[in-house]
């Protein structure tokens, strides 16, 4: 009886998943064709947002890797995709300091193809560093990814006959719509979904909670936490690629460490270790980010012109993060999952995770 | 000694140097096979380090252990703590480390895991790898199972942290279990268990190893825990070898009394 009422559960999640997906699809569909550029900039931003989240989530918070290198990540992505997807004629117009490495100038690609290349390429790069650094132990991670990111991104100023320096790539084409961006977060998120309700998943938490206890049961840890933080850097590379395709524009400057604070208040906010968490989170964050750029603006109330000061949305920030850490540390989320048994008072604990984007 | 089956696990001249410390000096014993061996000494006597050793936690000054399994006899001295494990020696620890935010049923799974064929991206495309989807079904109705073995059936969907105690402890012996072992070393199975719990240890451990064709090493400081359950015991004192026998000759024995209760006690 008891089998019997889990798997009609199951069903009932199932049709209820497919049926909000649809829903979902609807409300893409109406955004893409009546809302003005401006708020399906920041409804992309939320989707890739929430792409980067759920890979740092991945590192961090599911496996207890503290990383700060995700912008170093998004960055090779950004620059992988956009070389692939110009067109010759640009590249040659647009590297005026030096020329372009020929290697590089009449290679093309497909944007999808560029956007895989984007996340292998960051895989890469992220598998060659975790693989010493990992070695020590996690402890050392976290300020190795920081000067590893720092490191790409002065090598991406100064490679000028590969990347323009600092000049940046201009003219990039606009491939990320909204049909791209969520398209891609429905895919991660499906992927990362599987993975963490997989007994690997039950593996990457089992080596964040006791790294001890999960060697003696015989897992490699070393292995499982390059795998995971392989496959988060992946994700990195791809929100890179899809963030370069939305804003048409990369340059060194986009990707420095605030960039991976951003993503790294996503995933508190959300709650660490909460997939459910970090879509809230990047939900909450992109609006707040954007919200926020008010009071950088100049606001005059009474006839008093208060002049807007730049950075001042991170001051606000960097304290509501201190407030959530002090009052909440666990995030919005905590460890929990949406789950759609949350509507049903049957008992029955469902682990299944939702199906929205 | 009553069971007769040949050596499974043996340690030869074992040192551990920590500093200047010897916290375990020139070991050398042996646990025959299927039998239920104690491993006893006062606090501080290195127990928990031997453990440490033939575990792979620690790697000894000197000496080395060897481990028969089916596939042959082999020095698992070097071998990291997961290659141990895949050889077949399971451990709990003294101090229960259970993963504390996964249910009872994922804490076993875990376990399950070192001999899980499937590969993690198998399960991404679970349409495509239906063999991968099938066997972690059984994983975990296997788990599901053993949970019931243990009486922990109804903490299946609790986080691990939620438990009452001798349940964890319980929990910490069913993971050990779902690696599939063909030795379960146990730190204190007893410690912080009431007198009747106890009294129930001695048939769970009985019934472990003839269930699960275990070979069983255990330390424990519950005299009569070891006293019922132990075919042999050894001693250990300051890090070394003081006496080994039956239960028997280990209560009569002049220099374990003294090691636990003091020189005037042993000459009284
Ligand atoms: N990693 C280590 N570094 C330094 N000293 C250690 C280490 N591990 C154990 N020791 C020391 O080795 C000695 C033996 O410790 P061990 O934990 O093996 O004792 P035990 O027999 O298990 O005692 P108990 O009955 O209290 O559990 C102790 O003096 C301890 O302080
Ligand atoms: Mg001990």
């Amino acid at each position: 009886m008891k089998c019997a009422a889990q798997s009609s559960d199951k069903f009932r999640n199932g049709c209820l998943t497919l049926l909000s997906a649809a829903a979902f699809a609807a409300l893409i569909w109406w955004a893409a064709s009546s809302l003005d550029g401006y708020k399906l900039r920041i409804i992309n931003l939320i989707a890739i947002n929430a792409i980067l989240g759920l890979s740092l989530n991945l590192i961090y918070g599911m496996t207890g890797m503290f990383s700060l290198g995700h912008a170093g990540f998004m960055a090779i992505g950004a620059y992988v995709s956009a070389l692939l997807i110009l067109s010759p004629e640009q590249k040659t117009t647009m590297w005026i300091l030096k020329p372009i490495t020929p290697l590089l100038l009449n290679i093309h690609a497909p944007f999808v193809v560029s956007l895989i290349a984007a996340g292998l390429a960051a895989a890469i790069f992220g598998c060659l560093i975790a693989l010493p650094v990992l070695r020590l132990g996690g402890d050392y991670l976290g300020i190795a990814t920081l000067g590893f990111s720092e490191i790409i991104r002065i090598l991406i100023t100064n490679l000028t006959p590969i990347t323009n320096g600092s000049l940046g790539l201009k003219g990039i084409p606009a491939h990320t719509n909204i049909w791209m961006s969520y398209g891609c977060l429905a895919v991660v998120l499906v992927c990362v979904v599987r993975i963490m309700n997989s007994n690997f998943g039950n593996v990457l938490r089992a080596v964040r909670d006791d790294e001890i206890a999960a060697r003696t049961m015989g897992i490699d840890t070393f292995r499982a936490r390059v795998l995971a933080f392989t496959i988060g850097c992946f994700g990195g590379g791809l929100g890179g690629a899809l963030m370069g395709n939305l804003i048409t524009t990369i340059d060194p400057k986009m990707f420095m460490i605030t960039q991976t604070y951003n993503l790294l208040m996503i995933v508190v906010v959300g709650g660490l270790g909460s997939i459910t968490g970090s879509i809230v989170g990047a939900v909450v964050v992109t609006t707040m980010l954007e919200w926020l750029r008010i009071v950088e603006n100049p606001v005059s109330i009474g006839g008093f012109e208060i002049p807007g000061i730049p950075g001042m949305r991170m001051v606000i920030f960097s304290l509501l993060l201190i407030v959530v850490i002090i009052f909440r540390r666990e995030g919005i989320m905590g460890m929990r999952e949406f789950s759609w048994s949350w509507f049903f008072r049957t008992g029955s604990r469902g682990t299944e995770g939702g199906g929205q984007g | 000694m009553t069971s007769a089956g040949a050596p499974v696990l043996s340690l030869h001249g074992v040192t551990i140097r920590f500093g200047g410390l010897v916290a375990v000096s020139e070991l050398s014993m042996t646990v025959p096979e299927g039998g239920i061996v104690g491993l006893i000494g006062p606090n501080g006597a290195g127990k928990t380090t031997a453990f440490n050793i033939i575990t792979g936690f620690y790697k000894p000054t000197s000496g080395y252990v060897e481990f028969r399994s089916p596939e042959g006899t082999r020095r698992i001295t070097g071998l990291p703590p997961h290659k141990v494990c895949e050889a077949g020696l399971a451990r709990t620890f003294q101090n229960i480390r259970l993963f504390q935010n996964e249910t009872s049923i994922e804490n076993v799974m875990v376990g399950a895991y070192v001999r899980q064929r499937g590969r993690w991206w198998q399960r991404m495309i679970p349409l495509l790898f239906p063999g991968a989807a099938r066997e972690e079904e059984e994983i975990r109705s296997n788990a599901l199972a053993l949970l019931c073995r243990l009486g922990l059936e109804r903490y299946a969907h609790s986080k691990a942290a939620s438990l009452p105690y001798g349940a964890q402890r319980r929990l910490e012996i069913a993971r050990a279990l779902a690696t599939r072992p063909s030795f379960l070393l146990l730190d204190e199975p007893a410690a912080g268990m009431n007198p009747q719990e106890s009294a129930e240890l001695l048939g769970f451990i009985r019934r472990l190893r003839d269930d699960f064709n275990l070979t069983i090493l255990l330390i424990e400081h519950d005299m009569k825990v070891v006293m019922g359950v132990c075919e042999h015991i050894w001693v250990l004192d300051q890090g070394a070898l003081i006496a080994n026998g039956a239960p028997d000759e280990i209560r009569a024995d002049h220099r374990v009394i003294e090691a636990y209760l003091g020189k005037d006690a042993a000459d009284a």
